[in-house]
């Protein structure tokens, strides 16, 4: 009896915590979410709502009223499925070819772009909001997998750090082999980690082959430190983060430091960090949509394609997911222009070429740095 | 000794002619017993078939071609299974020398404190890696506590200069399967110590032995089946061991898990997971034919006993109650508290000043749990995630059990038919989570029934996957005490005129509610705390809390870190009220006895 007693307290405990829906204002809040414009489609049905199932990976996020929006305007009902992280996601999608779990397919970045497209899990689509889309970002030229968004994998460096101890950031990948920064890196495991892949596809594209196995060989010599999970680097190793680890240096998002202040425990006028954003230092991932091939749903799935590209989900996209949408008109939130700088020139493979060479990579990789 | 005495003396008697007579009439003959315990058997084999081997096979089939038998591969597996079985027989090893003497106090001792300090035991056996790993960090991590006690007490300003390296270590993966797997230890050895007679070791006392001798030659050895029952799982456990290699360990480490993590998720390469899933499962099945040869036979029968347990008395007694609950108490605590305790903490905003943390008290993280920012679809309230959790792991406890104890009851005697499934229950225990996600994947999406419906996109898939992962547990640990149930006390209390109905409730129950109440403990927290499958399957608007607490840690800032650390803090309190719970039935139910 006591213990339901105290099961009862801590649900009244709990549910004192709650505060009233305005109690406090988080930066994230002032940041009101636009009311989404009323889109000029007529319903693909009149009767009942449309099923429609799309798959993506765990790190996908829509608002309430950008949904909504979508299913009154299409007269459609949207299931999520949750597809785990990148590659489990993909692997999802190409085991379950034959009987599609899902109508629509979101979340293959560049890396895994050609293995996609290779196991035909997508019909092609041309949807009509393409043309607003840069062709950099176009990179199926048969329309089965349309961009949506981008995001760039930065370094993250300590703004804290750096200026008290008066060092100089580093400004390109070459610097941070100088003794000054030992011991002050933590990257991520490519094998285990996309954003550890996306940096190691950094260092291929800056410095060749087989350049950036000696880049590598010095980093390790010059103290770095390499764990398998973007969570462990960011929260447990750099110094920056809430966790105050021992590395002032991690490899993470150029929106990063814009998600520092908008999910600051306090108001703040600066973020913490910031990225290093010289030429050639940052890998650009670019995430795609595709239709399941043997939909029965082309229609709905159709229209959820133009969605994505509409001013109202690519606006939504930034605050939900921390990426960067990829039609160019789209407006973003103030605090990612406030609290935040974007490389220019990020390094780019083309997707053939890592398919061709990723194991490989890592396999180099894993030999020249962790055995 | 005396078990040696117990078996030349049953032999002795059976051997006289009348008794064999009267045995002929009570034991059905054996093939008539086999086919009893195939039926018993019939529902656990008919879910494991359905639910475990045909995904399984189904995959392995699909992923599996000649390409990947090359000796470079052979070779590579090799490696990996070399380190694979070096951590899993070390670690048991470790938490052998902790579970023990642990086991021995809880069986033995009455304390302040115990049931508590008995449940902080459980928690860390269903907290998420990544919490543990973030706990492990706030104590032994460059800016933990303790680094920093240390560094002060050396005088040195930098902390970071010399921590003690932790995360990254074999150290680190020893430590954590200790913590994580004790709990077994103590729960399995722990009930069946609580049968043994005290009587039997005193007197052995009395007969001169001291208590090593005492120890080593009885206790131990009427022990052994739980031992090595418990002993199976944890090497079991650590053999299939997956985040703490991967957080804790770090890149330098890989076992089968997470290798075969690597080659099918990351690398996509599915024949080599498919050759490597299949030696951890040969592996598995090795190890579970050879505990299988090993206990046969050697249960001792134990009489129902209602607790031997009593406070300490003499001063030994009490320096051990204090020494070892006390250490218990810092190894579980300390790693533990270290999160609810940063829930409640804000650091100040100036991060870059690393030598002076400061810290402030603040509700905000829990506050912030109840509202949804960002007007998210996923938006999940806490008090949901723990419904969402609670709802999937009593069913899992739910279903185990129902599948699990007629299993048990049909295993408790052997026959050549159980002998032979026996290894096979316990397999699931051994397969790569990632392996038997993507099996689901591919046999559960057709839709089955009414038209939409598919098992692979509803709910109840999610407490299947666990009921897979819990069955082998429950079965383990309800059999050896089933099997341990004296014959002949029931023919005792059935000739002196108690129905069966009293005949069970008098001589089963008392034993058979502790090893269930074991059994559900394990289903609930086996459910509660697994990441891997419900990753995969879980729909992303019925999310569990260890599915919540990733979300958070997934995106930087401090809210979100602190939200993590507040929504485990809630997975923990909800674990632990759960097992004290759970405890609280059995201390009713088992009051008459």
């Amino acid at each position: 009896m006591k213990k339901f007693l105290l099961l009862t307290a801590f649900c009244i405990l709990l549910s004192a915590c709650a505060p009233q829906a305005t109690a406090t204002q988080s930066p994230i809040e002032m940041e009101v979410l636009a009311p989404p414009t009323a889109q000029t489609v007529t319903p693909l049905t009149s009767g009942e709502p449309l099923p429609l199932t799309v798959m993506t990976h765990s790190s996908f996020a829509i608002s309430e009223g950008a949904l909504a929006a979508f299913e009154q305007a299409n007269n459609v009902k949207v299931t999520f499925l949750n597809g785990g992280d990148v590659g489990e996601a993909l692997n999802k999608a190409i085991l379950s070819k034959d009987a599609p779990l899902a109508d629509v397919f979101y979340g293959v970045d560049n890396t895994f772009l050609s293995r996609a497209l290779e196991a035909g899990i997508f019909e092609a689509y041309a949807s009509p909001a393409l043309a607003n889309v840069p062709a950099e970002f176009r990179l199926d030229p048969e329309n089965r997998a349309t961009p949506v968004d981008y995001g760039d994998v930065c370094i993250n460096y300590d703004r804290a750090f750096f200026a008290k101890n008066e060092l100089p950031v580093p400004t390109t990948l070459g610097d941070l082999i100088r003794p000054e920064y030992n011991g002050m890196l933590v990257v991520e495991n490519p094998a285990t980690s996309s954003p550890g892949l996306a940096f190691l596809l950094a260092t291929v594209a800056h410095f060749g082959e087989p350049g950036y196995l000696d880049f590598w060989r010095s980093l390790r010599a010059n103290g770095l430190v390499v764990v398998n999970d973007w969570e462990t680097a960011y929260y447990t190793n750099f110094s920056a983060s809430s966790g105050r680890g021992p590395q002032t240096m991690v490899v993470s998002y150029a929106t990063s430091p814009a998600a520092e202040v908008i999910y600051s425990e306090v108001v703040i006028e600066q973020s913490p960090s910031a990225s290093i954003l010289g030429p050639q230092t940052c890998f650009r991932q670019i995430e795609f949509v595709g239709i399941l091939a043997g939909t029965r749903q082309r229609a709905a799935a159709e229209r959820f394609v133009d969605f994505m590209l509409s001013l109202t989900f690519q606006e939504d996209l930034p605050l939900q997911m921390f990426v960067l949408p990829v039609d160019p008109f789209a407006i973003l939130p103030d605090s990612f222009y406030q609290f935040n700088e974007y490389p220019t020139d990020p390094a780019i493979l083309a997707p053939d070429v890592i398919a061709a060479n990723r194991d490989r990579w890592i396999q180099e990789w894993t030999d020249a740095v962790l055995r | 000794m005396r078990q040696r005495f117990s078996e030349s003396a049953s032999q002795r008697v059976s051997d006289s002619t009348p008794r064999r007579f009267a045995d002929s009439l009570i034991r059905l003959p054996s093939a008539v017993r086999s086919l009893h315990s195939a039926f018993f058997l019939l529902p656990s084999l008919l879910f494991l078939l359905l639910f475990f081997f045909l995904p399984l096979a189904r995959i392995l089939s699909l992923s599996l071609d000649a390409s990947v038998l090359t000796s470079a591969n052979f070779q590579t597996a090799s490696h990996v299974l070399r380190f694979t079985l070096y951590q899993a027989a070390l670690s048991t090893l470790l938490t052998f020398l902790l579970g023990l003497p642990s086991a021995f106090l809880f069986a033995r001792f009455d304390f302040r404190g115990k049931p508590l300090l008995r449940a902080l035991t459980a928690v860390p056996f269903m907290l998420p890696t990544v919490v543990v790993a973030a706990g492990f960090n706030a104590l032994l991590g460059p800016r933990g506590w303790l680094t920093l006690l240390l560094s002060s007490l050396r005088n040195t300003q930098h902390a970071t200069a010399d921590a003690l390296p932790f995360v990254g270590t074999l150290t680190a993966i020893l430590l954590a399967h200790v913590f994580y797997n004790t709990s077994i230890v103590i729960r399995i050895v722990g009930a069946a110590l609580t049968h043994l007679d005290p009587r039997l070791e005193q007197a052995a006392r009395t007969l001169g032995a001291d208590s090593f001798r005492v120890w080593t030659r009885l206790t131990l050895p009427l022990l052994r089946g739980p031992l090595l029952a418990s002993g199976l799982l944890v090497f079991l456990f650590d053999f299939s061991s997956f985040g703490v290699i991967l957080l804790l360990g770090g890149p330098q480490f890989s076992t089968l898990e997470t290798e075969i993590y690597i080659q099918a998720m990351r690398l996509l390469n599915l024949p080599m997971a498919a050759l490597l899933s299949i030696i951890q499962l040969l592996c598995t099945l090795a190890v579970s034919i050879l505990y299988e040869r090993v206990v046969a036979r050697t249960l001792v029968p134990t009489t129902p006993k209602p607790s031997t347990a009593r406070p300490p008395k003499s001063l030994r007694e009490r320096a051990f109650v204090f020494g070892l609950s006390f250490l218990l108490f810092t190894f579980f605590v300390l790693p533990l508290i270290s999160i609810p305790l940063r829930s409640l903490a804000r650091t100040e905003a100036d991060r870059g000043q690393r030598d002076e943390v400061q810290y402030g008290l603040t509700f905000d993280y829990y506050s912030e749990l109840f509202v949804n920012r960002r007007h998210s679809v996923f938006y999940v309230p806490p008090a949901e995630a723990a419904r969402n959790s609670l709802t999937y792991a009593i069913a899992t406890v739910l279903l185990s059990l129902a599948l699990g104890f007629p299993a048990a009851a049909a295993l408790k005697r052997q026959t050549v038919f159980s002998k032979f499934i026996d290894p096979f229950l316990i397999l699931p225990l051994g397969a790569s989570a990632v392996t038997l996600g993507l099996g689901y994947l591919i046999t559960f999406n057709q839709p089955l029934i009414i038209g939409h419906w598919s098992l692979i996109t509803s709910p109840l898939i999610v407490p299947l996957a666990h009921t897979v992962i819990a069955l082998p547990f429950v079965i383990r640990v309800l059999q050896p005490a089933l099997a341990s149930i004296p014959e002949r006390l029931r023919h005792a209390a059935a000739s002196l005129g108690a129905s069966p109905l009293r005949v069970w409730q008098t001589v089963d129950w008392p034993i058979v509610s502790r090893a269930l109440l074991a059994a559900s403990t394990f289903a609930f927290t086996v459910s509660l705390g697994e990441f891997g499958a419900a990753s995969l399957l879980a729909r992303p608007d019925l999310p569990t809390l260890p599915l919540a607490i990733a979300r958070f840690l997934s995106q930087p800032g401090g809210l979100n870190y602190g939200q993590a650390m507040a929504m485990s803090t809630i997975l923990m309190l909800v674990t632990l009220l759960g097992i004290l719970l759970i405890e609280k039935i059995r201390l009713s139910g088992s009051e008459e006895f």
